[in-house]
């Protein structure tokens, strides 16, 4: 169970996260929805302290800390514990598809270099890209570009994996081959929180969908219920916008 | 006007005798400086109190005072003022004159490469667990070096022609030679047309290894 109590984050005067609270529970797929602006992306980026918040407890993982106030060991341990998937892909540029997904288990988990290469070959294969290992990013399409991103945060084996609008970058031709991918880890129950605006993947994949405004969490629960029967008038008005078809 | 060309072809081989002490006072000033102009730059882009403030002294006095100045200071004053450096000989000097002076400059061009790299890059070493200098060394440097390299094989070069200030010292390097063959054969046009020459060649090689290098470095990002 990973316990987030109290987030806040604030820009100058500006309070982007407004005291946050939010369970996982192992194996739940969350997915976080809501218009732009509205501390989306930041609440991911508290969650691995790319972000440094003003106030904030999170549990996961057998460690506990304030995110406010951690020291650099404790940072490290918390983004040992987790993987992010960046919504501009971030490769390393000067390493090749299959380094980019054995560095992490080279420098970080210290893995002689036969056997990270042997599991990132896995995982290349596991997101369709056996044949790529040697591209470097510069050659490779967005979308294959993310699926090797996705790979990366896959080596790390985390508690939880944090995916920060995966698809909004990619030309529309890609977005299926990555949702895929994501649609393979979900069913496999890889723990993850997902900000995205793909609402297919919300009302096929997650057991819960939040919809946040105004750094707060206004509404959540199961697909089924909030893409129908959502409760509160901020939401309705934003899946309307979202989902013009649907009769919400 | 008439050149002695004879002249010039028996002078060369002796000339170029003194090349390898040329090119071995620039290679390891060279990197000496490579790695000070890299602490420096780290330093400078981390902003570590005091340190930060020391870097930028150091840099400012040595770009802001001509090497000529410096390479005097070390061999001629510093003995004076300080008793272990009475044995310092020229070719040390020089070395220590140009790792000083270059690693300045160099720390500059370092410093722009390592701020250049992008944000994400960074985001992503931190994100796989990474300490800063992990994320120093196998992704933010790698990096900054391909952005940075032609600047830095620009100096090396000014560098290599910047070592026959060492004659000044009493070194008997390329452009020493060449003063003291001139001075017995009075020809002196021709004694220094030819040291032009090696520079020259030696120069060039260099550029053309830069650019088989720039290549080799952008492999990545060929699209």
């Amino acid at each position: 169970m990973i316990e987030l109590r109290g987030l806040t984050k604030r820009f100058g005067a500006n309070t982007v996260l407004d005291g946050i609270d939010l369970d996982i529970a192992e194996g739940e797929i969350v997915v976080v929805i809501g218009p732009s602006g509205t501390g989306k992306s930041t609440l991911l980026r508290c969650f691995n302290l790319l972000e440094r918040p003003d106030a904030g407890r999170l549990t996961i993982d057998g460690l506990t800390l304030d995110l406010a106030h951690c020291d650099r060991r404790q940072a490290l341990a918390l983004r040992r514990r987790t993987a992010f998937v960046f919504q501009n892909y971030a490769l390393f540029a000067n390493k090749n598809a299959l380094d980019n997904i054995a560095e992490r288990l080279i420098i970080v988990d210290r893995l002689p270099k036969r056997e990270a290469h042997a599991r990132a070959r896995e995982i290349l294969a596991r997101v369709g890209l056996a044949n790529r290992e040697t591209s470097y990013p510069s050659a490779l399409s967005g979308g294959q570009q993310q699926r090797i991103g996705i790979g990366r945060a896959m080596a790390a084996n985390a508690a939880l994996m944090l995916f920060d609008e995966p698809t909004s970058a990619l030309d529309p031709e890609w977005v299926d081959e990555v949702l895929a991918v994501m649609k393979d880890l979900a069913l496999a129950r890889q723990t993850m929180l997902v900000v995205t605006h793909e609402m297919r993947f919300a009302r096929d994949l997650a057991d819960r969908v939040i919809f946040m405004e105004g750094g707060r969490i206004v509404e959540q629960g199961p697909p089924s219920e909030l893409f129908t029967r959502p409760a509160d008038p901020r939401t309705r008005a934003f899946l309307r916008k979202v989902l013009p078809d649907a009769e919400v | 006007m008439s050149l002695d060309f004879d002249y010039m072809l028996v002078l060369a081989p002796i000339l170029l005798g003194y090349l390898p002490l040329t090119l071995q006072m620039a290679t390891i000033a060279m990197a000496l400086a490579l790695v000070l102009a890299s602490l420096l730059a780290i330093v400078r882009v981390l902003r570590t109190p005091v340190l930060y403030q020391a870097t930028g002294l150091f840099i400012s006095f040595f770009r802001g005072t001509p090497l000529l100045v410096q390479l005097f200071l070390f061999y001629y004053g510093l003995p004076q003022v300080l008793s272990f450096m009475t044995r310092i000989d020229g070719v040390t000097a020089a070395v220590m004159g140009l790792t000083l002076h270059f690693s300045a400059y160099m720390a500059e061009s370092i410093r722009a490469a390592i701020v250049g790299v992008d944000r994400s890059q960074t985001d992503a070493a931190l994100s796989i667990g990474m300490t800063q200098a992990q994320m120093m060394r196998r992704i933010v440097l790698p990096q900054a070096v391909r952005v940075a390299l032609p600047t830095l094989v620009n100096y090396f070069i000014d560098m290599i022609k910047s070592t026959s200030l060492a004659f000044t010292l009493g070194v008997t390097e390329m452009m020493g030679a060449t003063q003291k063959e001139a001075a017995s054969s009075f020809l002196y046009f021709e004694a220094f047309l030819t040291v032009a020459v090696i520079y020259w060649v030696v120069v060039e090689t260099l550029s053309f290894v830069q650019r088989r290098l720039e290549r080799w470095l952008g492999r990545a990002y060929r699209r």
